[in-house]
């Protein structure tokens, strides 16, 4: 049967109506019931708070009581979970039936470190670690100093500077998910408007995601591509707090454009760059999706990073123990050097005491 | 005007520093810049415009000359193959469904949590506040894990509760971070005054507190319903029934054997893009300042 738009429309609502009914009589009533539940868990808390106990803090307690219960039940429970898994044989052959125990866990962490984490011999931790902190040293860089080199033009008297700042904002407000799979696309060998494009000046395209190389350089270009308008709209921001005074001082002094940027620009930039870079640095070493939708990790596993590999090893083969054991150890390779920089650049502080 | 002012005021002319130019730049420099951010602007949105030119291209063409934008012979079969046959509505249907209930659960969660964080000294603050931030150094998989085998032996696997829930427990952490911050800048004597006039401390923060927070309310409100919208790895695990797709998992199937579906694709692109990017220029002067409110506050 031919359809035109309009019959097109009706029959696909026509077929989305019943599931997606069957759907929202589901998740509904759990709307409700979660919303009910929570002010019912109010009333109690503050009642034996307050008429009780007559806690100074009843308020507070009252208020983060459903946002804790379910963060500790959801995320916290799962948190605790994830290290009793990694303490298990767990596998896909005993779903329903692990086993647990000390000897497990131990064997799960001596396998992270030295057997190969996925198929191939190549793909051991420290590969792939390796190939991790080069993806998020590449990433963070051209964030940063692309962000960087935009806003400083941006912060110009420009005609059209509303229209440039909204159009390089696109890549940003794109869905994850659409430019992760467009992106695949583009990387076609024969489809891809990359190697179109190629051809038109006369180059002969690479075979973007056959080959390891060009496959991790194709990663880095769509994450590259998607990641800056984020530090250039959080850069803009700090540049246009920074008073002009400051530049006609130096100019004064006889700076050189260079000097200016480095002693006037770029410390009165940190409090903005400092947080903003951590982000970045934590967002691109977890970020599963650039790596997932382009190549999987591929071709023969060699864009695995670390959280790709995760991924890929707990649910592409089954191994949930091992996986969880992987999860922890990425963990801690975060925490420490979240905190570590927090630390040195003192924002942690200000950010529990204010 | 401004080279003449120059001229006759050398030193006016000098304080003119490289990074701060109040009267303007020379027309060349000007040309330079604004050549520079033309080409900028160009590749930042190639990609989205080659797409929705591959999604008015005929079926199975995707060797369109990558300088055209509406290619020759331009149709909607696409769109309408995608919406009579694929069962898109029903994709974006259940995302909008899964996306309200986190938008507005986490929202509700996180607006009264983050007003204890940001007005009381309670005991537990400090390792609450830095347990929050170290949520946001979790891998997928960490949580992942956990929950899919709970929910495997539950035989809960496909169903929406469970998507919706991972959703909204991995939102709130940064939604309170954000509206702790916004809280902080609104002044304690505002709800002082009210409390003085009669006002219990939660009518103050429901009366006043609350609706002077409306900006920073409704950057949370989008920015969980944005990163709930667009999730595509727990989904991808969580559900597997075709009558469950969120559009994520949609997409990615129309991908599967893209050299027929391609141009189907592009079009699912384009209908998913469009209102989200719309939302998201309307409203990115908001979402910038939320995010750097909540984070530079150090």
């Amino acid at each position: 049967m031919e359809y035109n738009l309009w019959t097109a429309l009706a029959k696909g609502i026509q077929d989305a109506l019943p599931p997606l009914g069957a759907s929202l009589r589901e998740i509904v009533p759990v709307v409700l019931a979660i919303v009910a539940g929570a002010v019912c868990l109010e009333l109690v808390v503050y009642l034996i708070l307050a008429k009780v106990l007559k806690s100074r803090y009843a308020l507070p307690y009252t208020l983060l009581a459903p946002s804790a219960l379910g963060l500790l039940a959801f995320l916290g429970w799962p948190l605790v979970f994830n290290v009793i898994i990694a303490f298990s044989n767990w596998r896909l052959v005993n779903l329903l039936n692990p086993s647990f125990g000390l000897q497990y866990g131990i064997e799960n962490f001596r396998k992270v470190f030295t057997e190969p984490l996925l198929n191939t011999a190549a793909s051991t931790f420290g590969v792939i670690f390796g190939r991790t902190v080069l993806w998020t040293v590449i990433n963070v860089f051209f964030h940063v100093t692309l962000g960087m080199g935009l806003a400083l033009l941006l912060n110009r008297n420009l005609r059209l500077r509303g229209l440039y700042r909204t159009l390089l904002v696109v890549p940003w407000a794109i869905p994850d998910v659409v430019v992760g799979l467009v992106w695949k696309g583009e990387f076609h060998q024969q489809f891809g408007f990359v190697n179109l494009m190629l051809a038109k000046f006369g180059i002969a395209g690479p075979p973007w995601l056959s080959d390891g190389t060009w496959a991790f350089v194709a990663v880095c270009i769509a994450n590259i591509w998607r990641g800056i308008p984020f530090m250039m709209v959080i850069i803009l921001g700090g540049l246009q707090s920074i008073a002009g005074e400051f530049f006609e001082a130096a100019e004064m002094d006889g700076a050189t454009w260079w000097q200016q940027f480095r002693h006037v620009t770029l410390p009165l930039l940190q409090p903005v760059l400092g947080p903003a870079i951590t982000l970045g640095v934590i967002w691109t070493f977890n970020n599963l999706n650039a790596i997932f939708l382009i190549t999987e990790g591929g071709p023969a596993e060699q864009t695995n990073i670390l959280v790709s590999a995760l991924y890929n090893a707990a649910f592409g083969f089954s191994k949930y123990g091992f996986g969880a054991a992987f999860a922890i150890v990425i963990f801690v390779i975060l925490f420490i050097f979240a905190s570590g920089w927090l630390m040195a650049s003192g924002s942690l502080k200000g950010v529990t005491e204010a | 005007m401004s080279t003449q002012a120059a001229k006759m005021q050398p030193r006016r002319a000098r304080a003119n520093s490289f990074f701060y130019r109040a009267r303007g730049d020379s027309p060349f420099a000007l040309l330079v810049i604004n050549l520079v951010l033309i080409l900028a602007c160009a590749i930042a949105v190639y990609p989205a415009v080659r797409v929705f030119t591959i999604s008015l291209g005929p079926f199975n063409q995707s060797l369109i000359d990558p300088f055209t934008v509406i290619p020759a012979n331009a149709t909607t079969a696409n769109y309408i193959q995608l919406i009579a046959k694929k069962g898109f509505l029903l994709w974006v249907g259940n995302s909008l469904a899964v996306t309200c209930s986190v938008a507005i659960i986490g929202l509700a969660l996180s607006a009264t949590g983050a007003y204890a964080f940001s007005r009381w000294k309670f005991p537990g603050r400090r390792p609450a506040l830095v347990f929050l931030l170290a949520t946001q150094m979790i891998p997928a998989g960490m949580v992942l894990i956990p929950v899919y085998l709970m929910l495997a032996k539950l035989r809960m696997v496909n169903h929406f509760n469970g998507l919706a829930l991972a959703y909204t427990v991995t939102a709130v952490p940064f939604s309170i971070w954000i509206l702790k911050g916004y809280y902080d800048t609104v002044p304690l004597d505002l709800e002082e005054a009210a409390m003085i006039d009669g006002c219990s401390r939660l009518q103050a923060f429901w009366r006043i507190v609350l609706p002077l927070s409306t900006p920073a309310l409704a950057i949370v409100f989008l920015f969980n319903f944005m990163q709930a919208w667009s999730e595509f790895p727990v989904a991808y695990r969580i559900i597997t029934n075709k009558n469950l797709y969120t559009w994520p998992l949609g997409l990615r199937a129309l991908q599967g054997q893209f050299q027929t579906e391609w141009g189907m694709y592009a079009a699912a692109s384009v209908l998913i893009t469009v209102p989200v990017l719309a939302l998201f220029l309307y409203s990115s002067k908001w979402l910038i300042s939320g995010l750097t409110l909540g984070s530079v506050k150090g």
